[in-house]
């Protein structure tokens, strides 16, 4: 490169370097796609003290808790971990800060790896509190860094609201230097940090006189700017949306671009609009800044030209304001849908065939496991948000008349983030429930984090563990056992022994992700063909590694771990290991 | 007008290393590069796509929508097919013919296509195919897929063979440098 302080960077490590450069000390999350890198690149940084909390919740706490002491502090989460936390968010808008505070969100428009699609602006404008939107990784950086200078001067958490697109798109960033932050002395602060209702009746006024310093700021600052091209359009966008727009019109239309989505300015947006024949208001989701213009005056198009579902892209752009269709050529063949599966060897597909097999309702969570919801397995009945397997199955079993056939499953990763509280309610309220934590030692879906189970810390170093029998045990379950996924007797008879069960039970299904550095593969196993009767039974696992070759069963060898399972299955000995002649 | 690329495939068949060799030797060119890719597990064995444009002037969008891409460069048969359309006319496709079902193909609902690629040149579409698989294996290891097929690319895209071999000595693990070295060699070099 020529330039060495220049480097490509996704949009999530833009805003590390940019947190890392603002003086962050200390950093607390929980993983999401898409916001999972922002912490895992802060945790490369050694003069940064960064953890992975059991959830979102707990990580703005801990988050909290240091700008409390006077240091400079982060936590990000995906949108929906926004719910969980949003508990604090709410309070620390009154409290403030001492310590400049980021709270990182990224929204996953078009669902790439969520199960919705919310809008996290709402939560800017109803906790009151400052949001910044960058547009490229660029433009992350720099306000990742700006950030908590912001955060300090108007004593508030400043929300930093990413898109998958924006997280996980590389554009070039040219870096500088840390801060050297200090941080600040601990001073007791009572009428600012105990919210008690006596002292949140007069936090309430200052955080409504913030707000409206907060919309001064945004008429003139660095996060909005206008620039002013053609005046037959002027279009008011935020967010990648601009850089569709740019992409389509250059230099011919006007733009105000907004960097601080919460407050909007109003005379900036008036001014622009007085400039410009037509007004067009860009954004993906939700009509945020179309409904502040519609409540300042301002006559904008917007939702009535695009959709609130999805993301958008130049296509969009040149469909909707150019009337302009693509041209392109496609094959003739009908070509299948390629869903993401369960890998080769995933521990989790022998505990799901099992449940399958035996007809039982599942209620499931969230993380990779989700994909037992998928056929040939179709193993899931529900998948609401994290934890709330458990909870359910509380639920679903009071409610139920029918003999006790449900279970949920759930991962250790999201057992520990707020499956044991839904546990701890069916030991306290006695529910006959069983339930099945699919412990694979690992955060898998977000790309294999550590988590309070595996025994080490965000940096792979020892750090505390918890055991889970031991946890379930002492909050009063008296049944727990532990299966290997890859036994499908032994899966078959712990789910039968704790169903027939007069309490509630744990079934701890334990086995590392097959895609662990230090799990060994075993050698590809092979079909005879020979023997293979062409049965099927064996592509019921729904293994991508099995398929159907010339009316036999064919084991794909690049894939194959030699789990085993498959094998057992077969009623004709069919499947085994290569034999070495 | 940026030049746009198209990474296609099997989550899991390396298309993260392909797309950050493309990002270090171009942005080394000193072109404005944007990179646009899908992360985390989720997405093991789904179809994958990465976007990479470049220009000497500024890059705005980082993704790539249907018929703009100048090259696809697809890691897996039919994933070159569900991609096509994004495909701008005078543009290539660069695949590797290796099959991988899809969950549909392997349960019995829907079928692999097989001619999927005669259906496009048949529309003259450029297609390059290539058993990158069997080259990958030659190199030394399966997993080269991506470097053979990044081999075969750059006998397109008119960045001299030293400089990507460079970028392919800064770019993967030290251990891992003379195999890719031999699977950039193999795809550059194969002769139908």
């Amino acid at each position: 490169m020529k330039e060495t302080n220049k480097k490509l960077m996704i949009g999530n490590e833009a805003v590390a370097r940019g947190l890392y450069e603002g003086g962050v000390n200390v950093v607390s999350s929980y993983p999401g796609t898409p916001s999972t890198e922002i912490t895992e690149f802060i945790s490369k940084y050694d003069d940064v003290y960064s953890e992975w909390a059991p959830n979102e919740k707990v990580g703005m706490e801990v988050a909290f808790g240091a700008s409390l002491a006077g240091k400079r502090s982060c936590c990000c989460m995906k949108h929906v971990g926004l719910n969980v936390a949003a508990d604090p968010l709410f309070t620390l808008s009154y409290t403030g800060v001492t310590g400049g505070m980021v709270i990182c969100v990224a929204d996953d428009p078009a669902m790439h790896s969520s199960q919705n699609e919310q809008d996290s602006r709402h939560y800017a404008i109803a906790s009151k509190v400052p949001m910044l939107e960058p547009a490229d990784s660029s433009e992350a950086y720099a306000f990742a860094k700006s950030a908590f200078k912001l955060s300090e001067e108007y004593d508030t958490p400043v929300l930093f609201r990413m898109c998958t697109r924006m997280a996980h798109s590389q554009s070039i960033v040219e870096i500088g230097e840390r801060e050297d932050f200090k941080g600040y002395d601990y001073e007791k602060k009572p009428w600012k940090y105990i919210m008690t209702p006596g002292n949140a009746v007069k936090r309430h006024p200052y955080v409504e006189e913030r707000t409206e310093k907060l919309a001064k700021l945004a008429e003139d600052c660095e996060y909005n700017r206008v620039e002013m091209g053609d005046t037959k359009l002027g279009i008011i966008t935020a967010g990648t949306c601009y850089q569709y727009i740019k992409e389509v019109f250059g230099d011919n239309v006007s733009i105000l671009k907004i960097g601080m989505i919460n407050p909007l300015p109003t005379k900036m947006i008036k001014d622009f609009a007085e400039k410009v024949d037509r007004l067009v208001v860009v954004e993906e989701l939700d009509p945020i800044i179309e409904t502040h213009c519609n409540n300042i005056g301002v006559k904008v198009e917007g939702k009535s030209l695009f959709s609130n579902i999805g993301e958008f892209s130049q296509q969009t752009i040149r469909e909707v304001l150019l009337d302009e269709k693509s041209d392109s050529v496609t094959a003739d063949s009908e070509i299948p849908v390629r869903p993401p599966v369960m890998c080769s060897g995933c521990p989790h597909r022998g505990m799901y065939y099992t449940l399958a097999k035996n007809k039982i309702t599942v209620l499931g969570d969230i993380g990779c496991y989700t994909l037992g919801s998928a056929p040939p397995l179709n193993a899931l009945d529900s998948t609401l948000c994290m934890g709330a397997s458990v909870s359910g199955l509380h639920g679903f079993n009071k409610a139920a008349d029918n003999e006790k056939n449900t279970v949920c499953v759930i991962g250790d990763s999201t057992f520990m983030h707020s499956g044991v509280t839904g546990l701890i309610n069916i030991a306290y309220n006695m529910s006959n429930s069983t339930v099945i934590v699919l412990d694979n030692s690992i955060t898998g879906m977000t790309g294999h984090q550590q988590n309070p189970t595996t025994g080490y810390n965000i940096k792979g170093d020892p750090a505390g563990k918890i055991n889970l029998e031991a946890l379930c045990h002492s909050i009063g379950i008296n049944r727990v056992r532990v299966v290997d996924p890859y036994n499908l007797d032994e899966c078959d008879k712990a789910i039968k022994e704790e169903l027939a069960a007069d309490e509630p039970s744990v079934i701890i299904s334990r086995r590392p992700c097959v895609l662990l550095k230090y799990v060994k593969h075993e050698k590809p196993l092979v079909v005879d063909e020979n023997k293979c009767k062409s049965c099927k039974r064996c592509l019921k696992l729904g293994c991508p590694s099995i398929s159907f070759k010339n009316n036999k069963a064919h084991i794909d060898p690049t894939q194959c771990v030699g789990c085993n399972v498959c094998s057992q299955l077969c009623p004709f000995g069919a499947i085994g290991k290569e034999v070495q002649e | 007008m940026a030049t746009s690329l198209m990474i296609v495939g099997v989550g899991g068949q390396g298309s993260l290393l392909a797309s950050k060799l493309l990002g270090n030797i171009l942005t080394a060119e000193g072109y404005d590069v944007k990179v646009s890719e899908v992360h985390g597990m989720s997405q093991r064995g789904g179809s994958v796509v990465t976007y990479v444009k470049y220009d000497e002037n500024k890059v705005y969008s980082p993704i790539v929508t249907e018929g703009e891409a100048d090259y696809i460069i697809s890691f897996e048969k039919l994933e070159a097919a569900r991609y096509a359309s994004f495909l701008k006319k005078g543009g290539k496709i660069i695949v590797n013919t290796q099959e991988i079902d899809p969950m549909p193909v392997i349960i019995g609902s829907a079928s692999y296509p097989n001619d999927v690629l005669e259906e496009l040149e048949n529309k003259d579409v450029f297609v390059d195919d290539i058993d990158a698989l069997s080259l990958a294996e030659e190199a030394g290891s399966s997993k080269a897929v991506n470097i053979v097929l990044m081999g075969r690319l750059a006998k397109y895209l008119g960045i001299g063979y030293d400089e990507w071999i460079n970028a392919i000595e800064t770019t993967v693990k030290p251990k891992f440098i003379e195999l890719n070295k031999k699977a950039f060699e193999l795809g550059y070099n194969y002769n139908k």
